[in-house]
């Protein structure tokens, strides 16, 4: 078989970063752009998996060894509606966010912010007693 | 002995019912299952002696050898007659202890029945895995009764303590376990019995289940959670925590010694520690002033003894470790439930406060005193018997053997000394100290108690019913040719000595008390159990907070990031070091790829540098169309067909959300150095998936098989010439089911979502003055309101608005 040709891998890839980016911003808007993209960029590397471009798998249209696979489009199709779900579910919570909270960023998690800020005082009253045992030594 | 089990557990599961009308009547059936218990077990005790074994097994899951197997044999039998025997007499006891309407009654009562039904089984069981399955119940049992309210901090802190002390060395011992029933192929201990397995694996086996063993039975260093334990209510005490639970240790040590015969360190393990912790807590309970406390560290003195007599794997070791471990459960249960009256009737049981009660309670002072005698192991008493037989087990061997019984002659002055201290402690008249007033203890109270006080004498006036059964479970061990007997008398011989000395060393320790606690006063006690158990357990708590506070950072870029980067790391390795070809290189397969990825590029450029909400959601239109676009190139109709709907479908949805929103992105990205990091990671992410996709698309070798019979099929099979059609609602119809499902609920998500908003909207339209969220409200003015299509708002909602949420938004 062959492999995908060099544009369909740099689109490929082109696809998968800005998706990557998009979904490490603060926004719960962009982050959702960037699941869509990251969706896209799925969609059309399974569909791409089915080997190089041919006639459409239409039987009486074309020679089987013409058509193109078959499979790997009734998967990207299932994949295209899934994703199609996600992103309308996703897009009502990030609304909600918006009505409930007055903005639409994904924050950090507060009880953990506070693990981490009893963990730093921890650590430094850890360290001021230690200095006062060396100074006592001293 | 199934049935046995189950109905304790059963009636436990009715009793609340029960103990919330009459705490009396409930206590009163929680007596029956362990009744029935022990009528049973001693109906067939004639049988089991004589060499028969009573084997009841229930397949549960077959196919992995799992099986609930019961057995009644000599040890068993011995364990049952303690557990359902001690058991019936502190239920019966209970209701004069609690009183009627006693909270702390109602919750013991359903819970000590659970209890015995588990400890029940427990000693019954004949799996590895059963047993650990009761052992962690009886665990839990513990830790509600010694927690009980949980409302003073005392309690928590000591059920917490017995709970995780104890669940650290069962998980321990189900390793243990493991081992060992792996390397034997089996998990009935009977078959274990039979047919020991050897090997490098059974020393692990052997230190692992021992160090289940010491935690349950309260050795060193482990032993703390057994005083502290004593804030438990003194029925509670009397039956967990020195008549049975606290058993379960050593009962598996002598279980399991047999098994372990030709491992060295059991033996040597059971006696080092079992002696420190016999000597340990018998020095501590010389100096204890609370009678209940004294007891404790008794018991765990007492249990260090046991332990080095079963774990010795020496047939006397073997008579002597069941007949203390019967003597043991006897007195210690009769003298918990007299420190339990004490404490009832006269409302202290500090030794610097009691005085004189031996002239008011005359018949606990009966009760007493035979119980205390069996402790300190005066005859006729059971625990003479077992003394005698104890340093007759040491007393023949080399050094070793004779410093093992030097430690136990030590330990037994300890013992009687504390045996003293307690009588003294609690009847005797103490100079200075007023008589302490007390009423009389009613029959209810007097007579579980003196139950089996007075058994521990009977049984050591008759002792050969007693030396039957210790001779039945010895069986398993090498007689030689004159077998060890229990006896009163065996004539003047160097045990006998021992037990003088034990007794007048104990009483001068007694007489001597005054200065031996001044001396311990002074010496320096670096060694703290309930210190080092705090700090553990401080220390694992700073850990927690170190790990969580460094891992769980609460940020989800930088999960994603982690994510991203362990991806690249660990796939990327793979890709990398594997050398795939990438077969039939070429730019491009159709020239129109070209123009319409760049389109696409471009289009994703944008939406990554976009500031404007539309402007990105109008680009990622674009991509979809143009991906749409690649399909038809690719021959993929039907794809490039749902690909233009659905994304003309998510482009309407976004619309109607974007008008509520603000124009632009909310900005919040502070460091610009954080927006290189990122970027590094996408790019990074997008070349390992450009690469990955080439080099897995290589990796196929052959046209796909199915592919080839779904066109084949599509007109015969499915009547369509269409076979990605042929596919979807035919070939793989449950896929299309899936997806549908999945469509179904993210619909449903989305409606309750969007309806609960517009519910709100009205009523804050109604009720609220217009404040800083007030854009909202603008943006979502009436007529805007057709997004979520007919179905009508306030639907699946409250309309009385308890929605918590709601609440949320008010404010």
């Amino acid at each position: 078989m062959s492999t995908v040709n060099l544009t369909m891998a740099i689109l490929l890839g082109g696809l998968y970063a800005g998706g990557f980016y998009l979904i490490l911003q603060r926004s719960l808007m962009r982050i959702l752009l960037g699941i869509v993209i990251l969706g896209h960029g799925a969609n059309l590397m399974l569909q791409l998996a089915g080997g190089p471009p041919g006639r459409p798998p239409m039987v009486g249209d074309a020679a089987p060894a013409m058509m193109t696979d078959p499979f790997p489009q009734a998967m990207a199709l299932t994949a295209v509606v899934i994703t199609f779900a996600l992103t309308t579910f996703l897009l009502a919570l990030a609304y909600r966010a918006w009505l409930l909270l007055g903005h639409d960023e994904v924050r950090d998690d507060l009880e953990d912010r506070r693990i981490r800020r009893l963990e730093r005082r921890l650590a430094e009253s850890e360290e001021d007693e230690e200095e006062m045992e060396t100074e006592a030594t001293q | 002995m199934l049935a046995l089990v189950v109905s304790h557990l059963l009636v436990a599961l009715a009793l609340p019912w029960v103990a919330a009308r009459n705490t009396r009547a409930a206590f009163t059936v929680a007596a029956l299952p362990p009744a029935a218990a022990l009528v049973w077990t001693l109906g067939h005790a004639g049988a089991v002696l004589g060499g028969q074994e009573i084997v009841e097994s229930l397949a549960w899951a077959p196919r992995l050898g799992l099986e609930i197997t019961f057995r009644l044999d000599p040890l068993a039998l011995l364990m049952t007659v303690l557990v359902s025997g001690i058991g019936v007499l502190v239920l019966l006891y209970c209701p004069g202890y609690f009183g009627p309407g006693s909270a702390d009654g109602r919750r013991s009562a359903p819970l000590l029945l659970a209890f015995a039904g588990v400890m029940l089984g427990l000693v019954l069981a004949d799996d590895l895995l059963l047993v650990y399955v009761f052992w962690e119940l009886t665990t839990i049992c513990s830790f509600l009764l010694v927690g009980q309210s949980g409302i003073s901090r005392e309690q928590r802190r000591s059920a917490m303590q017995a709970l995780v002390v104890t669940i650290f060395g069962g998980l321990v011992m189900l390793l243990g376990f493991v081992v060992l029933g792996e390397a034997a192929g089996t998990y009935r201990i009977s078959e274990l019995v039979a047919d020991p397995p050897g090997g490098g694996a059974m020393a692990a086996a052997a230190v692992l289940i021992l160090i289940g063993a010491f935690t349950k039975s309260a050795q060193l260093p482990f032993h703390n959670w057994l005083p502290a334990a004593m804030v438990a209510p003194t029925p509670v005490s009397a039956y967990l925590h020195a008549a049975s639970m606290v058993k379960a240790g050593v009962f598996l040590v002598a279980r399991l010694t047999p098994v372990f015969a030709g491992v060295v360190a059991w033996p040597v393990l059971t006696a080092v520690f079992g002696l420190l912790t016999m000597i340990v807590a018998g020095w501590r309970a010389l100096h204890e002033y609370d009678l209940k406390i004294l007891l404790a560290y008794g018991t765990v003195s007492q249990l260090g003894f046991v332990m080095v007599l079963v774990g010795a794997g020496t047939h006397t070791g073997a008579v002597a470790g069941t007949a203390m471990l019967l003597a043991h459960g006897l007195f210690k249960s009769a003298l918990f439930l007299v420190v339990g009256i004490v404490d009832h009737e006269a409302g202290s049981r500090d030794i610097r406060e009691l005085s004189g009660l031996g002239r008011r309670l005359p018949w606990l002072v009966v009760i007493a005193v035979p119980a205390a005698a069996s402790m300190a192991g005066l005859p006729p008493t059971l625990g003479f018997l077992g003394k005698e037989a104890a340093f007759e087990v040491f007393l023949h061997g080399g050094a070793g053997q004779a410093a093992i019984a030097a430690g136990l002659v030590l330990g037994s002055v300890f013992t009687v000394g504390y045996s003293a201290r307690l009588l003294w402690g609690a009847f005797a008249n103490k100079p200075g100290i007023p008589a302490t007033a007390a009423h009389a203890p009613g029959a209810g109270l007097l007579l579980p108690a003196a139950v089996p006080a007075l058994a521990g004498v009977v049984l050591g006036v008759v002792y050969p019913a007693v030396d039957e059964l210790s001779a039945a479970y010895a069986a398993v061990f090498e007689a030689g040719t004159d077998p060890y007997h229990l006896a009163l008398w065996h004539g003047l011989n160097l045990a006998l000595l021992c037990s003088l000395i034990a007794l007048a060393g104990g009483l001068v320790v007694h007489a001597a008390r005054t200065p031996i606690t001044r001396v311990r006063g002074r010496l320096v006690n670096p060694l703290n159990a309930q210190r080092a158990y705090e700090r553990s357990m401080a220390l694992l708590e700073r850990v927690a907070v170190g790990v969580t506070g460094r891992v769980q950072a609460g940020s989800l870029p930088t999960y994603l990031g982690i994510i991203l980067l362990t991806v690249l790391a660990v796939s990327g390795t793979a890709l990398l070091t594997r050398s795939t070809p990438i077969e039939q290189f070429r730019a491009w397969d159709r020239i129109l790829q070209v123009p319409l990825a760049i389109a696409i590029l471009i289009a994703v450029a944008g939406v990554v540098r976009a500031r404007r909400r539309l402007t990105a959601v109008l680009l990622v239109g674009v991509i979809g169309y143009g991906i749409g676009g690649i399909f038809i190139i690719d021959g993929a109709p039907d794809l490039a067909l749902t690909q233009f709907l659905v994304e003309t479908l998510t482009l309407v949805a976004f619309v109607f959300v974007l008008r509520r929103l603000p124009v632009r992105f909310t900005q919040s990205d502070p460091a610009p150095g954080l927006r290189w990091v990122k970027m590094l990671i996408a790019v990074g992410g997008g070349v390992f998936m450009a690469f990955a996709s080439m080099i897995f698309s290589s990796a196929r070798q052959t046209p796909s098989g199915v592919s080839e019979q779904y066109i084949a099929r599509a007109e015969q099979g499915a009547g369509a010439t269409n076979v990605v059609n042929a596919i979807i609602v035919d070939f793989r119809a449950f896929d299309t089911i899936g997806e549908i499902s999945v469509l179904a609920v993210a619909a449903t998500g989305v409606a309750s979502l969007i309806l609960t908003s517009r519910h709100e909207r009205r009523r804050r339209r109604g009720s609220l003055p217009i404040t800083e969220r007030s854009a909202a409200d603008e943006s979502a003015a009436p007529g805007n309101a057709g997004a979520a299509g007919p179905i009508r708002p306030g639907t699946g909602e409250d309309p009385q608005g308890r929605d918590p949420r709601q609440e949320e938004v008010r404010e």
